[in-house]
């Protein structure tokens, strides 16, 4: 089926409607993207100002979340949508909750940067640990919206076995951070931060893949949430 | 929760699940449309059409103007004999028996498979009359029998608490959508086993398309309905199947809920979503 579904209504305005949809999900992921990458680097520099400026934006994705849920409410009520264009309306609404939820964690990010800053010795710690896994997660919500914004699902099972990569990743730092433990109490409390700022990163990778997931709904109508990477690849082999 | 309510509640799932897997299964077929071409003139307005209509199921026809669902549906029970340019091809099961036979007896194949229009057509009569009048024409004047018929016929169309008091009023002083309603009684007071609808409420007020609707949705326990509507919520609402037709092939027929959310064929989805194909 024709993956660029969102023109050729007879009615101009629904199809301005949908774009300007589609337009305000990929400015509000936009936002998301640049909170996480000033949020790690408010961490990993102990910029408080600049996390500070991270915390005090979280609002604009707020903003935009209800922005959206209030169009996508009102077109449903006015157009009842059908088909492809009903499946868009209702995964939009699934993937702008998926984004704020990325915008939170940002924001949690930038608060665990304004404590470490006050803790001694963290001023000059570049904690290289996380930006690995950063960089992972960033790229798999980046291809995600990359995915979204052309409509298409030929690229979804390499973006969500990438989470595979950052669930080995977490695991492997954990065990890190666990061995400073060991080694030296007093490494505790930089080991936590560390700790809480992986977590975070982990549960983005996992709201990309929730939104790769939304995308595939969208595009085949198919339900391929709560299954495996080898039955996700099976599904959208067979009938590609 | 507690665990066990959660347990509890999956196992109902579950159930819920199966038992709607064993009601698509179980499906008896009270209709086939086999091969079926039919011609005005020179020009063919059905193309070889093949459907199964579901046994007390409500199956939806939609399509644009001209598309051949009100052809369609009047074939199934030969109203197009009336049209004198109308050639079929083709047959039409009802419980296995073609009604294009020539051993058939129209009247009482229509007997078994009652019509209603888009514009009310109550006669002008009484509305007691108006209901009795099938019976009638069978030859049934006992007045206990058509008293109860009548009653049952109009409480089944959902009609019998506003009119009950003025029986022997003259129908046309209903309203639209009660005149509708009557009409439906008048259908279904002779026990047909299929109802044929063609475009019920689309004369009617949105509260009067309601009562019509809920009404399908009660008719569907003892009959099939197959209904013609223009208005495609209405075939999702009321409807468990839809057929979708275009230029006089059928499309598409499907489950109601997938095909209005996940259509097969691109012309359907671009039909139910309102794009130029």
């Amino acid at each position: 089926m024709d993956n660029n579904n969102i023109g050729h209504h007879i009615s101009e305005q629904f199809n301005r409607e949908l774009e300007d949809i589609r337009n305000n999900v990929l400015t509000m992921g936009g936002l998301v993207e640049e909170q996480i990458e000033l949020a790690i680097k408010a961490f990993t520099t102990s910029d408080q100002e600049l996390a500070e400026q991270v915390i005090k934006q979280d609002n604009q994705i707020d903003n935009m979340e209800m922005m959206l849920d209030r169009e996508c409410t009102q077109i449903m009520a006015l157009r009842q949508p059908t088909a492809f264009d009903l499946r868009l309306l209702l995964a939009v609404l699934k993937i702008i909750n998926e984004l704020e939820r990325v915008g939170d964690l940002a924001e949690y990010i930038a608060k665990m940067a304004i404590y470490i800053s006050d803790i001694e010795g963290s001023k000059n710690d570049p904690y290289y640990e996380i930006k690995h896994m950063a960089d992972l997660v960033k790229d798999m919500l980046h291809d995600a919206l990359d995915a979204f914004a052309r409509m298409t699902i030929e690229q979804i099972p390499a973006i969500t076995s990438q989470d595979e990569n950052v669930d080995r990743e977490y695991a492997s730092i954990i065990r890190q951070q666990i061995t400073y433990m060991m080694e030296d109490p007093r490494n505790i409390t930089r080991t936590l931060n560390v700790l809480w700022a992986v977590r975070s990163l982990e549960r983005i990778g996992d709201h990309a893949c929730n939104i790769c997931e939304h995308l595939v709904y969208i595009i085949k109508g198919e339900d391929v949430r709560h299954i495996s990477q080898a039955e996700l690849e099976k599904k959208l082999k067979g009938e590609q | 929760m507690t665990v066990e309510q959660t347990r509890t509640h999956t196992i109902d799932m579950k159930s819920i699940l199966r038992g709607r897997e064993n009601a698509t299964e179980s499906n008896e077929i009270a209709i086939k449309v086999e091969n079926l071409n039919l011609f005005y003139g020179q020009k063919q307005a059905l193309h070889a059409i093949n459907m199964e209509i579901p046994k007390k199921k409500v199956t939806a026809y939609i399509g644009p103007s001209g598309c051949g669902k009100s052809t369609l549906l009047r074939c199934i029970n030969r109203m197009n004999d009336l049209v004198d340019s109308a050639r079929i091809e083709g047959e039409i099961l009802l419980d296995n028996q073609n009604i294009y036979d020539k051993s058939v007896n129209v009247a009482a194949l229509r007997r078994r498979v009652g019509m209603v229009f888009q514009k009310p057509n109550p006669f002008p009569k009484s509305i007691f009359e108006n209901v009795a009048y099938g019976l009638r024409i069978q030859g049934i004047n006992d007045k206990r029998t058509l008293d109860e018929t009548v009653e049952n016929a109009l409480r089944g169309a959902a009609l019998w608490d506003e009119v009950k008091d003025r029986l022997n009023d003259n129908a046309l002083g209903l309203s639209g959508g009660q005149q509708q309603r009557l009409v439906i009684a008048r259908a279904i007071a002779i026990e047909p086993e299929v109802l044929l609808l063609d475009e019920p409420a689309s004369a009617l007020d949105p509260i009067s398309t309601l009562k019509i609707e809920e009404l399908i949705n009660e008719l569907k326990v003892k009959y099939t309905i197959v209904i013609v509507t223009h208005n495609m919520q209405q075939a999702a609402r009321v409807s468990d199947f839809t057929a979708f037709m275009y230029m006089g092939d059928l499309i598409e027929i499907g489950n109601t809920s997938q095909l209005f959310t996940n259509p097969k064929k691109k012309q359907t989805e671009d039909y139910i979503t309102g794009r130029y194909g």
